[in-house]
């Protein structure tokens, strides 16, 4: 039976990782950037929903569209304000602009809140269902559910609609897309904002399911949603999902075998071992770069 | 571009011969005045008698160093009131050390040679006291922390015993004595747990004493696993726990993450008591754990403001009248803070920093808010600690732990 309960915890833990993680290879797969800010939309999504719900007394799902709105039209911003001019620029000025973004994202947090944590509001009164054995609380079913549905979303916008099959064309080609008459600019910025919105999502879900939030939050789910991302094949969107759910997943099986201290090295270990022995990611293909 | 280098170059210069006139100043009126004071240390019995309190004013733990500062403040008026200390009335330097290192140093040393104070509260984290030892070794300046629980702000490494520090807290080593003691005898346990902060002395200090206790006592620890600092996962580790099937668990840490311990731990159905030290000692706890995940939790803290002892609801009522508030553990560490130097002072030969360290050196059941004091050898107060239980999120006088 604890076998099961650590696979539950897993895959609660992954599923959040699996929301960031998706809006970080939407952008690369797009334009190539890694985007360090993501981390920190997730923070500020977290955030909007603990106003939304403790001082505006919302409910859950309506504070949840509403981070998800403000998190798009922030992620929007970020890409027209600090990345749209360096579209052109080398890859590596566009990664320290997005490292310095992330530092302006959580320092002004600081500066208007200071770096106090926040606990948040009980959403929903904590109900376990006792299944053989295994607690399954009513938090974690809402947390796999939400996070379920937004995938499902995903891949029916990506897949389905026209915004979609431009999001492809770009990916694919973006020059080409061009002379196809798709408009690139407002592709792009559709893609942060659908990746923004995923992590303002996964920014409430985690304050509801782990109470604690604070401006220095998005840092190291960031950087695990980026080795998640790299995991499943960065730029594929099926595969950041897989990626989360295996490094959550994965962290849990390390602390279930008592060495909760490693957790965090696992991952990067993960990171390490994916790039030196299938750089592409479990679902990338092995593709010649040509020369 | 030169430009501006001259002007930074003769910028720092100025700034250097500034400071170098600085210390040259401070240096000549301290000699100045130091040969002063000896000259009529006993002729001014009318003179007030100043004692510093270099505390966190501002900055990160600026909570605890005002608190200690709001509590030392209540205990000067009190015994300003009363006709001071044989007709001398007493004088409360506050000076902010910005919860830095660094700055704690330099206020002690303005306090110790600018203020000429007989005796100062060293400041309220374990961190920035050891950082004034120094000074207060240096000028004969004894210096008493309210809350500084590490071992190593009395004692050195080497066992050594720094002269001149004192403190009215107890040490971290023993929390975990009492928590055992505790669990053993009142809670009637015998298979343990404990799930420690690895990244903090002061838990593992407090995890290695309650271990080598309990098993004294014929208890068996089933498990013993350890979390980081700022995690926010640990449903995998406590589901390891569970499996493990202990009546009672342990968890030195701090509020913020001890907080989603407690929470999650009850989400997965371990309802055996639980229980921690001062580093719980938070409002924010409640509303991390939420009051029922709370109940069945104990912690060990300095003082309960809910304790029925009479010159503890007096000292209640003295600091609701004040300040509005009930008295927390620090407001009551400061109180006693300074009663504890007055005690020392009225059995001192003379108002000096050498003859105030020895009678605080000497202290023998000296009764205070936060229990009866006898100093040991290494100037750490002998004293009882305080069992408290949370009921529906509100801390409970339990009961108090004789060491």
């Amino acid at each position: 039976m604890e076998w099961i309960q650590q696979l539950v915890n897993g895959i609660s833990l992954g599923s959040i990782y699996a929301l960031i993680a998706l809006g970080y290879t939407m952008v690369y797969g797009i334009i190539k950037l890694i985007n360090f800010a993501h981390g920190d939309v997730f923070m500020l999504g977290a955030f909007i929903g603990f106003y939304a719900i403790a001082r505006w007394e919302m409910n859950f799902f309506l504070a949840l569209i509403m981070a998800m709105m403000l998190c798009a039209v922030i992620g929007v911003i970020i890409e027209r304000v600090a990345y749209k001019r360096l579209r052109s620029a080398t890859r590596i000025a566009a990664l320290i602009t997005a490292i310095g973004v992330s530092l302006l994202i959580e320092y002004t947090v600081i500066f208007f809140r200071g770096s106090s944590p926040e606990a948040y509001p009980t959403v929903f009164a904590a109900k376990n269902f006792d299944i053989f054995g295994v607690q399954i609380s009513t938090q974690s079913i809402l947390i796999l559910s939400v996070s379920i549905v937004l995938m499902v979303l995903l891949q029916f916008i990506v897949h389905q609609t026209k915004i979609g099959k431009a999001m492809r064309a770009v990916s694919h080609d973006a020059d080409a897309a061009k002379l196809m008459g798709i408009n690139v600019d407002n592709t792009i910025s559709a893609t942060f904002a659908i990746g923004s919105a995923l992590a303002g999502a996964a920014g409430v879900i985690f304050g509801v399911y782990y109470t604690r939030i604070d401006p220095l939050m998005g840092v190291l789910p960031g950087l695990k949603a980026f080795v998640a991302a790299v995991l499943g094949g960065i730029g594929i969107i099926p595969g950041a999902m897989t990626g989360g759910l295996v490094l959550g997943v994965v962290e849990t099986i390390v602390s279930a075998l008592g060495y909760s201290l490693w957790r965090d090295a696992a991952a990067f270990v993960i990171l390490i071992l994916i790039l030196i022995l299938r750089p592409a990611g479990i679902f990338g293909k092995n593709t010649r770069e040509k020369v | 571009m030169k430009k501006f280098a001259s002007l930074f170059l003769a910028s720092t210069l100025l700034a250097g011969v500034l400071a170098g006139c600085g210390t040259t100043d401070d240096s000549s009126s301290s000699s100045s005045s130091s040969s002063s004071s000896t000259g009529d240390g006993g002729s001014s019995s009318s003179e007030v008698i100043k004692i510093g309190a270099n505390l966190e004013l501002s900055g990160g733990v600026a909570s605890y160093g005002s608190s200690i500062g709001d509590g030392a403040v209540l205990a000067i008026e009190e015994i300003n009131a009363a006709g001071g200390i044989d007709g001398r009335l007493l004088e409360l330097i506050k000076v902010d050390n910005k919860s830095e290192n660094s700055e704690a140093t330099t206020a002690a040393i303005r306090l110790a040679e600018q203020e000429k104070v007989v005796a100062m509260l060293a400041p309220a984290t374990s961190g920035n006291s050891v950082a004034t030892v120094q000074i207060a070794n240096q000028y004969k300046v004894p210096i008493v922390t309210g809350s500084g629980t590490a071992p190593n702000v009395t004692v050195n490494e080497d066992g050594s015993v720094n002269e001149y520090a004192f403190r009215t807290c107890f040490i971290d080593p023993f929390q975990g004595t009492v928590a055992a003691n505790f669990a053993a005898d009142e809670l009637d346990v015998k298979n343990v747990a404990i799930f420690a902060d690895n990244a903090s002395d002061y838990a593992k200090g407090l995890a290695a004493s309650f271990k080598e206790t309990i098993t004294g006592k014929g208890g068996n620890v089933v498990a013993e696993e350890a979390y980081v600092a700022k995690d926010t996962d640990f449903r995998s580790t406590l589901t390891r726990i569970k499996a493990a099937n202990p009546d009672f668990i342990f968890i030195p840490g701090y509020y913020e993450e001890v907080g989603l311990i407690v929470k999650q731990a009850r989400e997965l159905g371990i309802d055996v008591p639980l229980m921690g030290a001062d580093g719980w000692d938070s409002p924010t706890l409640v509303d991390l754990a939420g009051a029922d995940a709370l109940n069945n939790t104990y912690i060990i803290n300095h003082y309960s403001s809910e304790d029925p002892d009479a010159t503890i609801q007096e000292f209640v009522e003295a600091f609701k009248g004040k300040y509005n508030q009930a008295p927390n553990a620090f407001h009551a560490l400061g109180y006693d803070s300074i009663y504890f130097i007055k005690d020392a002072i009225e059995r001192a030969d003379e108002v000096t920093g050498e003859a105030i360290q020895k009678a605080l050196a000497s202290t023998k059941d000296l009764s205070l808010i936060t229990g009866t004091f006898t100093v040991d050898e290494n100037h750490n107060p002998v004293k009882s600690a305080t069992v408290l239980e949370f009921v529906d999120g509100k801390q409970v006088f339990n009961s108090k732990v004789n060491p």
